[in-house]
């Protein structure tokens, strides 16, 4: 008797757990359809086209292997494309990782203007980066720009900005600084709210009297998850750098601030070979991906604090 | 007798000053979007204008650029992306957390993997995609890519697996079916999540240029971003002033809404921590 009230309970719960695994099926199948349609799919056709002498408006095309990829070497636009966005990137993620943790610091310790000072910071953020390119090109117009008339004040004659291709580079980093700085604030004003008090109060006891002592006795470690992660973003969105250039540049003059998506754009949709382009894709996903990686490779190593 | 808090004044100093370099351009854009040609041409600096020719500007933006189909568009486009992405995640994240779910481990990996994929590395394959079934220039190829998106389904996880459990056996007790109980009793206690995610979604989409730029070319699907391009690229020469009134508009919305909600707006951007 009691055997089969076992024996029932126990098909009723398989019973029950099917019929739960049936409901979450139900429940994740749309995500899981368009995962497939709109991520997985299109990754592997990238792969695919990769290897093919794919261009818009020509019914055919046929598989060349590396022939792509060989060309992507020796192509001195990729190439110029490749180093600006490194020298982009060099400039604008260290930058506006230091002043974004040196305001968030500042702020920290402000106490009536601390509201507002944070809105200010953060007002790039929540602002269309399309519009304020304009505003940019304006301050940094050659002739009639505020900058160059602030820099003739001072008896500096101020460069062409963002017409001359041995100044555009820093003149769009200093765009992307501008644009960063509130954004990586607001996650070290987070990371430094979690650090408990207790911390400052018993590492002043143990000696560390100056704020720079306790700076890197206890904020900076205890940071450490924090700033990882701002690392890891701000690096990936300077990489991913085009709407300042395709606003201001167009690449240009002369290829100088040829970035990686602008070169990618430029092949893909305006040229068409879509085949030539989808390498440069892979490649631009194979960064992503060693980013990622590092990023992990890190995170299991030394930012285990809490 | 206090000495002078020498520390607080120079913080307050730098902070100061880094405020107005990120002021600066606010500043030049609403002076310039109030000034004449020959104002802009004589003096850059001078902030207040001397003759006073805003309405004139606005005038201007107002009628070279389709103002009002752009920030419709804008909404439009936003609303039905946020919609679906929610619409998608919420159940999906919900069958992760609480469910016996068999799958669960493999749609971990495939989430993963998808939050390392942007756009612009599924843009081309889409874009012949769309090409192909003749949806270019559409509402559907502005949306359709969007309305999965991996990070809510990441972010809704996370805090699914901090709700209570007994919520989800009350529900269960009273005969709700798992539906229902995703409707009536997760969302409502998501709500947190939903408006961090909300602020990211449309501070990121709102601002795309790139997916816009590939998919529309008719000025009647534009974005607010595409179509000050487009603006931009007709008003050849130097009118800074239509096209700082320009601007103005079209920055506006966003920085408005920012400026009301900016708590969420911070909570939500540091909760969700990704962008673009």
């Amino acid at each position: 008797m009691s055997s089969v009230t076992t024996a029932g309970s126990i098909s009723a719960a398989a019973l029950h757990r099917r019929s739960e695994d049936r409901t979450a099926w139900l429940l994740a199948l749309p995500a899981i359809v368009l995962l497939f349609l709109f991520v997985l799919l299109p990754v592997i056709a990238v792969i695919f086209l990769g290897f093919t002498d794919f261009e818009l408006g020509y019914g055919k095309f046929r598989i060349v292997g590396f022939e792509n990829y060989a060309h992507l070497f020796s192509d001195r636009t990729f190439r110029k494309s490749l180093w600006n966005t490194t020298l982009y990137t060099a400039m604008v993620a260290p930058v506006s990782i230091a002043l974004g943790l040196g305001v968030a610091l500042l702020i920290e310790g402000e106490l009536r203007a601390r509201a507002f000072f944070r809105t200010v910071y953060f007002l790039p953020v929540a602002s269309l980066i399309v519009a304020m390119a304009t505003v940019w090109q304006y301050i940094f117009h050659p002739t009639i720009g505020p900058l160059n008339a602030l820099l003739s004040l001072a008896g500096i004659p101020g460069p062409n900005w963002l017409g001359a291709s041995n100044t555009v580079l820093y003149s769009l980093s200093i765009i992307g600084v501008w644009q960063s700085v509130g954004f990586n604030m607001v996650l070290f004003l987070a990371g430094l709210t979690a650090i408990p008090r207790e911390l400052y109060a018993a590492a002043e006891v143990d000696g560390a009297k100056s704020a720079l002592d306790r700076f890197f006795l206890v904020t900076w470690p205890m940071l450490g998850p924090t700033t990882l992660f701002v690392v890891t973003i701000s690096i990936t969105n300077a990489v991913k750098v085009f709407e300042t250039v395709k606003m201001l540049t167009d690449g240009g003059p002369n290829k100088a601030s040829e970035v990686l998506l602008f070169t990618i754009y430029q092949e893909g949709f305006v040229y068409m070979r879509v085949g030539y382009a989808s390498a440069m894709t892979v490649v631009f996903l194979a960064i992503l991906v060693v980013l990622m990686f590092l990023q992990y490779r890190v995170l299991d190593r030394r930012v285990h604090y809490t | 007798m206090t000495g002078i808090p020498v520390g607080r004044i120079v913080r307050f100093a730098l902070l100061s000053l880094g405020a107005l370099t990120i002021l600066a351009p606010y500043i030049f854009m609403i002076s310039t979007a109030g000034k004449t040609q020959s104002d802009i041409f004589t003096a850059a600096l001078s902030l207040i204008p001397q003759h006073f020719y805003f309405a004139e500007n606005f005038a201007k933006a107002l009628d070279k650029v389709p103002m009002a189909t752009l920030l419709w568009n804008g909404v439009v486009v936003c609303g039905l992306i946020f919609f679906f992405q929610v619409a998608v995640a919420i159940p999906c994240a919900y069958a992760m957390a609480k469910l016996k779910f068999r799958a669960a481990r493999m749609m971990m990996v495939l989430v993963m993997l998808g939050l390392l994929v942007p756009i612009h590395a599924t843009a081309l394959p889409l874009y012949v995609a769309f090409d192909r079934v003749s949806l270019l220039n559409s509402y559907t190829a502005l949306v359709a890519p969007f309305t999965i998106s991996v990070f809510a389904i990441f972010m809704f996880l996370q805090f699914f697996r901090a709700m209570p459990d007994d919520l989800i056996h009350a529900a269960r007790l009273d005969g709700m079916s798992e539906l229902g109980i995703v409707a009536r009793v997760i969302v409502p206690n998501a709500w947190p999540a939903v408006t961090a995610f909300a602020i990211f979604s449309v501070v990121a989409h709102w601002n795309d240029l790139y997916w816009p730029l590939i998919v529309i070319s008719k000025q009647a699907y534009a974005t607010p971003p595409l179509g000050l391009m487009y603006f931009r690229a007709a008003e050849a020469g130097d009118d800074y002033g239509a096209l700082m009134a320009a601007t103005l508009i079209i920055t506006l919305p966003l920085v408005a809404a920012f400026l009301l909600a900016q708590k969420r707006f911070v909570e939500g951007i540091t909760m969700t921590g990704l962008k673009g």
